[in-house]
């Protein structure tokens, strides 16, 4: 009789070919791809800034037309933004969810697959805009009526509304997976008490999307109204209102920035512990902290309106808010701070990427402490002080947690360790190079310096400043080159990793690296917050990781338990791979190529494509009317 | 925040200061928290160092929770006293200016006072030195921001909006500015100059700025007049002849200003006949167009602005 593993591998490892992968719905596999195209839109990004800053390195500097510029820089903050920061933080949280909980898959592996091609086409949407030289170039913040067809005669910004429409359908329907994944697919004993941190930065970002993209969506709908239809939502002679547009802007992203930095937030509550050889200090204050960002962060928007000539009730209302977003954020930092105090701290690449955040983050969170200060916002908003803070807050407290996330969890997803050798010195080039490049940028914006200017003239004594940052933003890419070098190192040349080369203390170490299709032979049962560490902490064995269901019946099975203390409920039956959401991806965008040219019936035959290709998505199979 | 040149910009900067203090003792104090640790307790290698087993202790993270907020709230109380000093003109104000935004040039309009009649030009105001100034700020088309930073903070100059700010300098002198939300294609050179000079000066500027233009009585200015009615008047306006078209800047007395094309350009014969005749290349996506000027025609009319002092 076969293995238990030889059975779990017959039912859960597809043949290889090219079907199977389009139609894959590994989390796993998705988890990568979502980690990869997130890096390549990072790239992409990265380039953009690389000319910008060519640009802006001395005065009267005439290497882009302003056209090309505002084309850039545009396309630079769309990128990071909205591309790669929250996709990559996906990206983790698609490939490790189900491992740190002890689960086989994601709740929707379908929807799943259906996210990531809703975000690698809407991606492709856009760069195709860009690539025949209508790229959005209204900033990626767009404000009305600039916007408007009166203004902005061309395509380049329904490109601009329909590839954020795009790509709010994957974050919504990744967010919703994310949701029910961590609610109902827990391990049996894993009750919300000893859920991961890492799971908590990533459920309270995928409710903050629930509520913050719709309002995304519909500004982005009314705006394409606006142009295509002649509407006059964002069009004050028309009886409209341009100040709209800002609000459902903001109302939308102010809580994507806690959206792209709360799961980073909590990687570095995972690496943070491992490296300072104790479990985490203040495991419910950090919950808190978390939960309750995301909940203020619902009430700071009107913080990029201060110049807007709100009323001084308003203005104040607003700066309080955002003063009191601070204190769940100190709350993070002192649980990291408490933890490495009572700890005893071992310097891997990892920990070095995320104490280097930890001062970047208080670095970007004064500084948003310094803008939200109203009066005092009225001299800096809009200027380079408060592109500093961004970058301080996009670069501080996304990308560098990420780095420190593949330090720490590429071992697990490739098999094999990263240098750490060149990893510290990959640290050092950027820590240093970024401080270098990024700090000059508040001192621009103190000396006057507005944003999204393609040039300045002499006199104005912004030249060495400008300088010096693109200095350090060129040192800065040799930093993430760096990175991208130990990778594929690693891939060829480094050393295997064991399961567990960290010695953590989570769920995902326990099993190898690369985890098999199926992740756990056993579905484990968990006894505590640390099922790694509890024999050694002195708990005694309370979870069991090697004894219990296998589900290695005929079909993909895994374990439905309860919201709160994950109680086993129910054994469900896992959908196959499917090539329907890849399908249904493609139609749609098909069907948004037809809207942006405004080719009708290419945009109806797109539609009535996705309606045929849910049907196809929701037909029962042969198999399952069997079972 | 640097060389602030009035009271409103004097009191936000010194608030940044404080802000600025407060803000490096707290990444001082989170650093040094951070490194001491580092050093105290380090291990090597993650064999060589077990697993710490004391128990958590909290007391430190609510302490610095505490300290955080009381300095937040501290923070916010202070940011809030200078809101209300700075927010609304800190006495009478001499005078109401109105100001609209256009891409890519600021339009002025000076209301009538006891010494002269009310009057528009652009993108050069002057203003009494030592007294509150308010300004009305409307957009002729997309949003813009007025900001002169060493007087004062930023106004969001939005379509449909009639929004209210004020400006002061306490030192006579010259104070550049430029738009500050992101307006299109040349929000780079969308400038503005506001001159603080004493309230005699001050009367004096208002009293030639208020006069119509004067028609030159011959020569080549005298020709240029002509073509310019028959071209440029369409979009704007000289007093005191027939051009009275509102797309472009007010010229009665543009050369009286220092700079043109939204303080893109100093305001010199070369500069002005390349700008009329092919404004599109110095400042692509202008309003200004290509005209064609036979370069006699072009001496003429640039004599002619020449003229409008």
């Amino acid at each position: 009789m076969a293995t238990v593993a030889e059975r779990l591998a017959t039912v859960w490892e597809p043949p290889r070919s090219v079907y199977s992968t389009l139609a894959s719905v590994d989390h796993k596999v998705i988890g990568k791809r979502y980690l990869a195209t997130a890096f390549v839109f990072l790239i992409a990004g990265g380039l953009e800034a690389a000319v910008i800053r060519a640009q802006l390195t001395h005065s009267n500097e005439h290497l882009l037309s302003p056209e090309a510029y505002n084309q850039l820089f545009t396309m630079h903050g769309l990128t990071m933004i909205f591309w790669y920061a929250f996709p990559i933080l996906s990206g983790f949280s698609n490939y490790f969810f189900p491992l740190m909980i002890g689960s086989r898959d994601m709740a929707y592996p379908r929807m799943n697959a259906f996210s990531y091609w809703c975000f690698l086409f809407s991606g492709v949407f856009l760069y195709t805009g860009y690539a025949v030289g209508l790229g959005p170039d209204r900033g990626w913040f767009a404000y009305a009526p600039l916007t408007e067809r009166l203004y902005a005669p061309g395509i380049n910004m329904d490109f601009y509304t329909l590839a954020l429409i795009f790509l709010t359908i994957s974050g919504t329907v990744g967010s919703i997976n994310f949701i029910v994944t961590a609610f109902k697919l827990r391990a049996p004993g894993m009750s919300l008490g000893r859920l991961p941190l890492f799971m908590y930065g990533t459920l309270t970002a995928s409710f903050s999307i629930i509520f913050a993209l719709p309002s995304l969506s519909v500004a982005c709908v009314f705006l394409y109204l606006d142009r295509k239809f002649g509407t006059h939502f964002f069009d004050p002679v028309g009886g409209g209102s341009a100040i709209l547009w800002q609000h459902l802007f903001w109302i939308f992203g102010h809580p994507w920035v806690y959206i792209v930095v709360l799961p980073a937030l909590s990687f570095v509550s995972m690496i943070v512990p491992t490296f300072a050889r104790r479990p985490i200090v203040g495991y419910t204050w950090n919950v808190l902290g978390v939960v309750m960002t995301g909940v203020i962060g619902f009430g700071v928007w009107a913080h990029h309106m201060f110049a807007t000539g709100l009323s001084p009730m308003a203005m104040s209302f607003f700066s309080a808010g955002s003063m009191t977003v601070v204190i769940p954020s100190a709350i993070s930092i002192f649980v990291w701070l408490a933890t490495i105090w009572q700890g005893r701290v071992v310097l891997t690449t990892s920990m070095l990427f995320a104490l280097g955040f930890i001062f970047l983050f208080v670095i970007g969170g004064v500084s948003g402490v310094v803008t939200a200060a109203t009066p005092f916002d009225w001299t800096i908003t809009d200027t380079y002080f408060v592109v500093a803070h961004i970058h301080y807050v996009l670069v501080g407290i996304n990308l560098f947690p990420v780095i420190a996330a593949f330090y720490y969890w590429l071992p697990k997803m490739t098999g094999r360790m990263l240098s750490e050798r060149l990893g510290k010195w990959n640290f050092w080039v950027m820590f240093l190079s970024f401080n270098l490049g990024f700090f000059p940028m508040h001192i621009s914006g103190l000396l006057g310096m507005p944003r999204r200017i393609f040039t300045y003239p002499a006199g104005v004594g912004w030249d060495t400043v400008n300088l010096i940052t693109s200095i350090g933003s060129y040192i800065f890419a040799i930093g993430v080159l760096l990175f991208v070098i130990n990778f594929f190192w690693s891939l060829f040349n480094g050393p295997p990793a064991g399961d567990n080369p960290w010695d953590a203390s989570s769920l995902e170490w326990a099993t190898s690296s690369p985890p098999p299709p199926y992740n756990f032979e056993v579905i484990p049962t968990i006894g505590s917050r640390d099922p790694l560490w509890e024999e050694r902490l002195g708990m005694g064995r309370r979870s069991s990781l090697r004894r219990g269901p296998t589900l290695a019946g005929s079909g993909k099975e895994t374990l439905q338990t309860s919201t709160l203390d994950g109680e086993p409920v129910a054994i469900l039956r896992m959908p196959e791979d499917s090539i329907w959401p890849f399908i249904v991806s493609l139609a749609l965008l098909a069907a948004f190529y037809g809207l942006v040219t405004s080719v009708w019936g290419l945009a109806l035959a797109g539609g009535v494509l996705t309606l045929v290709g849910v049907h196809g998505w929701l037909w029962p199979s042969r198999t399952a009317v069997e079972a | 925040m640097m060389r602030p040149a009035s009271r409103p910009a004097h009191t936000l900067a010194v608030l940044g200061w404080w802000l600025l203090a407060i803000s490096l003792l707290v990444v001082l104090i989170i650093g040094l928290l951070e490194l001491i640790p580092i050093f105290r307790h380090r291990g090597s290698t993650l064999a060589d160092t077990p697993l710490v087993n004391t128990p958590p202790s909290t007391r430190w993270i609510i302490i610095g929770v505490v300290l955080t907020g009381f300095t937040l709230i501290g923070t916010f109380a202070y940011s809030m006293v200078v809101m209300g000093e700075t927010v609304s003109p800190d006495g009478q104000p001499a005078l109401t200016i109105e100001i609209v935004g256009h891409r890519w040039w600021w339009e002025a309009r000076y209301p009538r006072t006891r010494s002269s009649g009310s009057f528009t030009t652009a993108n050069e105001l002057h203003i009494p030195v030592g007294v509150p100034v308010r300004l009305q700020v409307a957009s002729a088309d997309v949003i813009h921001s007025f900001w002169i930073p060493r007087l004062h903070g930023k106004i969001d100059v939005i379509p449909g909006v009639r929004n209210q700010f004020w400006i002061r300098a306490d030192s006579a002198g010259r104070y550049r500015g430029q738009c500050a939300e992101y307006c299109g294609l040349q929000h780079s050179n969308m400038a503005v100059y506001v001159t603080a000079e004493s309230a005699d000066r001050f009367r004096s500027w208002l009293a030639a700025q208020s006069r119509p233009a004067v028609v030159p009585p011959d020569g080549e200015a005298a020709r240029g007049v002509h073509r310019f009615m028959e071209t440029c008047a369409l979009c704007h306006t000289v007093r005191g002849t027939e051009a009275s078209g509102v797309i472009g800047p007010d010229l009665t007395h543009v050369a009286s200003r220092a700079t043109i094309a939204g303080g893109e350009l100093t305001n010199n014969r070369g500069n002005l006949a390349g700008w009329v005749v092919n404004a599109p290349s110095l400042k692509p996506g202008t309003l200004m167009p290509r005209i064609d000027l036979e370069p006699s025609e072009l001496r003429a009319v640039v004599s002619y602005l020449e003229t409008l002092r």
